[in-house]
């Protein structure tokens, strides 16, 4: 039986911000990034023996490009008990995602020729900064989050990325671009900030991965 | 432009360079001077832009390695220039209210805002637990009428920037257009404005100097191995209850006691004292675009939830229809968890009527280190 949540419901709110994380993470890339512009409708249904599950219809927005939104429906499925299993989520989206082929191949590219791997720490500063050539080392930090968010996300946690600490980019023989990443996470429910590890790799036109994440302790903050 | 790093080998790579810097009249960093340039020796030279391909090709074809030392020279001379803040710091006149400002910028603010205007008055509130001194601005239009007070409090949790951003703008507005904007003298005729730019002082000066994201106070605690309390949860609203942690390492850590810190009695103590002719209490915050009404701590509604949720609607009204920003309007503990002690279920439980907590943008996108450049439209939508 499914009971409808108000939209503004807290609920609500932390299966869409899973949905739209997991989404990002499936969709985005460096040209690319996903989220929540709003909930349009949401119903909770309780399946006996199995878990929870949302059923939700979200307005997306394309990031750094606001007025470009796209409509979604998805379903995320809480499981009841074991927490060590990632809520499953579907997805559809309503219409098609803008194409980034360009700014990802111009991304790639410009990674290639530099002569040292990347490094780069504080994105954005404290002031809300993040110098133009680093948007798209945000972005792609934004959809691996999505990755590392949907993972570790239960009914009683709602995830937001808050800082790129520090970012290096690791040399590959291949044609894979690889970046090592320690983010801070933000989890609303606990106000906690969670510093997290992720490896990402990433080509143009094969999708982003996350090949290894582990949560840090509090102290690497200093 | 770009510096190159490179070592010469023989002294045919050393003729060879000196030729290409005096041909290319390329700018040598080290050594000075063609002529000092030796084997084995390190040798740093700026290439302009356009040249670099042209210069890389040539050290290729001529089989000297190189490194590139700095790949934009431009970027890191940027970086090295004084903030032109810096400029600006002295006068409300000169004071950007689009930027963020460290404590001691705030406080000038304070004293010259006082001095400029006759309006406003600076008070003594409290200290902090480092001592520092917490003021309020009082904002009142003399007049032999008693007038109701409007309590708003920004800066409670350190990290929050755009909420004293929010305190400065909202004093400058009123001063700037009392006069002429019929709305505002208006209400200056009926009400006092009393604003606190930055409740959390220690907290907010640890956030710009060693943890941005810091969200607490800053007492000490298990003998100054752990630090800070949740002031948010440290006022005497069913205190210690839900949402909180008696652990000093959490974020929500809600203190030894209901009003164990000292900020949080300073408040306390003023709302208390004043407190019948108290008609609102805000408490600024961010993120996540919410007017919240009481309560925290439970879903039972208050005595005038309709009343109180019909102006908050007409508040999220006005405020999307400035720049299509979408606010919620709800209770806590229904959109988002539950609480206890948080210093707006408190003034509602102590009888000021009217009381909410916003929280300002964004969604999550930027969250707590909102740009700058974000600051002029929140402040303008939430007028």
């Amino acid at each position: 039986a499914a009971m409808e949540l108000q939209p503004s419901h807290g609920l609500a709110s932390r299966a869409a911000t899973l949905a739209t994380a997991y989404l990002c993470y499936r969709r985005g890339s460096p040209g690319r990034a996903l989220a929540l512009r709003s909930i349009r409708r949401a119903r909770r249904e309780d399946i006996d023996d199995v878990g929870h599950k949302y059923h939700l219809e979200l307005v997306l927005e394309d990031v750094p490009d606001k007025d470009s939104t796209i409509n979604c429906t998805a379903e995320v499925l809480y499981h009841l008990g074991s927490k060590n299993v990632a809520p499953d989520v579907q997805f559809t989206l309503e219409g098609e995602l803008k194409n980034t082929d360009e700014a990802d191949d111009v991304f790639y590219n410009q990674i290639r020729s530099l002569e040292k791997e990347l490094v780069a720490e504080n994105i954005p500063d404290s002031h809300g900064n993040v110098p133009p050539e680093m948007e798209p080392i945000r972005r792609l930090a934004w959809v691996a989050s999505g990755y590392v968010i949907w993972q570790n996300s239960t009914e009683n946690t709602k995830f937001h990325l808050a800082q790129i600490k520090r970012v290096k980019q690791m040399k590959r023989s291949d044609e894979y671009l690889e970046f090592d990443y320690t983010i801070l996470l933000h989890e609303m429910v606990s106000q906690e900030i969670i510093p997290w590890q992720m490896t990402v790799l990433w080509h143009p036109h094969h999708g982003v991965q996350v090949t290894r994440d582990s949560r840090q302790p509090k102290h690497t903050l200093e | 432009d770009q510096v190159f790093h490179i070592v010469p080998e023989t002294f045919q790579q050393v003729q060879h360079l000196q030729r290409l810097c005096s041909t290319l009249l390329l700018d040598l960093w080290k050594p000075q001077l063609p002529e000092d340039i030796l084997a084995g020796e390190d040798l740093h030279i700026r290439v302009p832009a356009p040249l670099v391909q042209e210069v890389k090709d040539d050290l290729d074809h001529h089989m000297i390695s190189y490194k590139v030392l700095i790949p934009d020279v431009q970027e890191l001379v940027d970086q090295s220039m004084p903030n032109e803040r810096s400029s600006h710091r002295q006068l409300p006149e000169g004071y950007v209210y689009t930027q963020y400002h460290p404590m001691e910028e705030i406080y000038q603010w304070m004293t010259q805002i006082q001095n400029n205007s006759e309006l406003v008055t600076q008070h003594y509130l409290g200290k902090t637990i480092e001592n520092r001194t917490m003021y309020y601005l009082q904002i009142s239009q003399p007049s032999d009428k008693a007038k109701k007070i409007i309590w708003m409090d920004c800066g409670i949790h350190a990290r929050e920037w755009i909420s004293p951003a929010f305190c400065q703008w909202f004093v400058k507005e009123i001063l700037q257009n009392y006069k002429s904007d019929p709305k505002i003298s208006r209400f200056l005729q009926n009400l006092d404005l009393y604003v606190l730019p930055v409740l959390n002082i220690d907290g907010y000066i640890y956030s710009w100097e060693k943890d941005r994201l810091w969200r607490k106070n800053r007492s000490p605690h298990r003998n100054g191995t752990c630090y800070g309390t949740d002031l948010n949860r440290n006022f005497n609203s069913s205190w210690g209850s839900v949402g909180v942690s008696y652990n000093c390492s959490s974020e929500i850590f809600c203190g030894s006691g209901p009003e164990s810190e000292p900020e949080t009695r300073a408040v306390a103590q003023f709302i208390k004292r004043k407190k019948s002719d108290i008609l609102c209490y805000l408490t600024i915050h961010s993120y996540g675009q919410y007017i919240l009404t009481p309560y925290g701590s439970t879903t039972k509604p208050p005595s005038n939830s309709e009343e109180l949720m019909h102006v908050a609607e007409k508040a999220a009204a006005a405020l999307m229809g400035k720049y299509g920003t979408s606010y919620e309007v709800g209770s806590t503990s229904l959109i988002l968890y539950n609480n206890s002690g948080s210093s707006r279920d408190w003034a509602h439980m102590i009888g000021i009527p009217f009381s909410y907590t916003f929280e300002l943008r964004d969604n999550g996108t930027h969250g707590f280190v909102l740009p700058a450049d974000q600051i002029q439209p929140t402040c303008e939508e939430t007028m």
